[in-house]
């Protein structure tokens, strides 16, 4: 018998997940390839992060992926969480963050390389994903260097 | 059309666990507004709602209160903003009491926060935001306010020790307020001491001493007709303003980390339909759900200058005695923050200040106040103006 395929690759996303369907489905098949992307509205030339399906500047939804992990960005704001809700007990503590890449900000969390001490309002950030437990997967930003004669020396 | 006015209101005590239930705990606000207007239930044509509803076991909770309150047939509507589900509710009676379609409308703010279980609401609190994007990280309401208090210790070079005095001021009017959970007096040594429990981090630069409580409670505002409010009221309070904005959820689409863009807008409004400025606003209720919160509300609201917050709460200017007294009664964090019964309860001490009725809270001559009512992180912002 036939049964109806439900793409539910959300359902990955995070620690602990909340959405199973959404129509950017294809972020999470970017995420397992490394790759974190948004959406462009081809129409409107507006960046989107968290990707969208549909551009509510002129309704329509003819948009095409960009990779933001091309991008740096500088740290807008942060905060160290000593207590977390249910599901994220073994996480704790840990660095939540926004991050503005110019055309689109990135809410998100610190990779855990990075040092307390070291974190600043103003540093330069790049995100990459990052596969937990269990099949999961989410992004964190790193230290980046800028970039100089246009080459990426964060390894 | 007339003006409309506020004839009445009330709140029940605010305390860590109810000992009854849903409907019984809104009979407690609503009872003493009902009083205090001093008119009968078949009076009233309508009743608004308000509460947020994860907390709620009981579903469509408006049809089960209302009849409760012995306001059936009249229809009742349901509203939810979060933290400023009551303002939003007496912007709706504004609205309905307006436009004629009713003389006389209970807005009834209720929240047992102790309904559900403690990890059911740990599991709820992560879900208040974007739950596509930001709740899987592990997010938490103090969290948030977190990054707005990082980015304005560094753009503006406000301390730990200014949000400590706030939550000094509010320690202060916090034992004069008999319905208030927290009513302990706090001395800053035990605000500010690294061994002190005040002093525990909750999300970095925030700790214990800067959020408030959760608490049970109810609220009731009875808003009525310019005829109705002054053949029933001795002192009838005006709504001279309401402003209401929103905000973008998952802060990936925020412009602004050392404010909140829809208080903003929402006071532009109100001020703008109020006729009136900052300068003109006698006492103030603002959305002190953690200590940053107060400092953001100053400047948004324009008592300050954008990172001039530090400077009104330093100069005292906030207290009783001030330019500007702020949360007199203790605001959130010595009340208690029962999500849906907060604005409401907000609405009760600025209509008692209007009245000269606030007792040992009393701002002398105070003619017009303001009301600031936040849901969520700047999700939802409601600002009311209130005159006599
Ligand atoms: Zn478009």
């Amino acid at each position: 018998m036939a049964k109806m395929e439900i793409d539910d690759r959300f359902s990955r996303f995070g620690t602990v997940g909340f959405t199973a369907t959404s129509r950017v489905n294809d972020f999470m098949g970017y995420l397992d390839e490394g790759r974190v992307m948004g959406t462009c509205c081809k129409t409107c030339k507006l960046d989107f992060f968290p990707p969208r399906a549909d551009c509510s500047g002129c309704l329509g939804n003819d948009l095409s992926w960009f990779d933001a992990g091309e991008k740096t960005g500088s740290l807008l704001t942060f905060s160290k969480m000593k207590y977390g809700p249910k599901g994220f007990e073994d996480d704790l503590p840990y660095t939540i963050a926004v991050v503005d890449f110019g055309s689109f900000k990135m809410f998100g969390r610190m990779s855990r390389d990075l040092e307390d001490e070291d974190i600043r309002i103003g540093m330069t950030l790049r995100v990459r994903a990052n596969p937990l437990e269990g099949g999961r997967i989410n992004y964190v930003f790193h230290r980046a260097e800028p970039a100089r004669d246009g080459a990426d020396i964060n390894a | 059309m007339g003006k409309v006015g506020i004839i009445g209101v009330g709140q029940s005590n605010f305390v860590r666990t109810y000992p009854g239930s849903l409907k019984e705990l809104a009979f407690e606000g609503y009872r003493e507004a009902v009083l205090d207007a001093g008119i009968t239930t078949d009076q009233i044509g309508a009743s608004v709602i308000c509460s947020a509803p994860e907390y709620d076991k009981q579903r469509s909770p408006a049809g089960v209160v209302a009849e409760y309150l012995g306001l059936n047939p009249q229809p009742t509507f349901y509203v939810e903003s979060l933290c400023s589900s009551s303002s939003m509710g007496v912007r709706l009676a504004y609205s309905l009491v307006k436009s004629g379609l009713h003389d006389c409308v209970a807005v009834v703010g209720i929240q047992k926060m102790s309904e559900i279980s403690s990890a059911e609401s740990q599991e709820r609190m992560g879900r208040g935001t974007d739950i596509q994007w930001e709740s899987p990280f592990g997010t938490m309401m103090p969290a948030y306010y977190a990054l707005f208090a990082q980015a304005h210790m560094d753009k503006y070079g406000t301390t730990p020790e200014d949000l400590s005095l706030i939550r000094l001021k509010s320690s202060t009017y916090g034992p004069l307020n008999e319905k208030a959970v927290f009513r302990k007096a706090l001395d800053l040594e035990t605000l500010t001491s690294p061994d002190s429990k005040m002093t525990n981090p909750i999300a970095s630069p925030l700790r214990v001493g800067d959020c408030c409580a959760n608490a049970d409670g109810s609220s009731c505002v009875i808003v009525a007709s310019e005829k109705m409010a002054t053949s029933f009221s001795k002192k009838p309070v005006w709504i001279m303003g309401v402003g209401a904005a929103t905000n973008s959820v998952n802060l990936s689409g925020r412009e602004l980390f050392t404010g909140l863009p829809a208080a903003k807008e929402a006071a532009r409004q109100a001020y703008d339909m109020a006729g009136v400025t900052p300068k003109h606003i006698d006492v103030a209720e603002v959305h002190d759900c953690f200590t940053i919160a107060e400092m953001m509300a100053y400047e948004n609201l324009g008592f300050a200058e954008p990172g001039g917050g530090r400077e009104l709460i330093r100069g005292k200017e906030t207290y009783l005695e001030g330019s500007i007294p702020v949360n007199v009664d203790g605001g959130l964090l010595s009340k208690g923050h029962p999500i849906g019964a907060t604005g409401g309860s907000q609405i009760r001490t600025i209509v008692q200040q209007l009245r000269n009725e606030a007792g040992k809270i009393q701002v002398k001559d105070a003619a017009i106040g303001l009301i600031h009512n936040i849901g969520g992180v700047g999700l939802y912002g409601n600002v009311t103006i209130l005159g006599r």
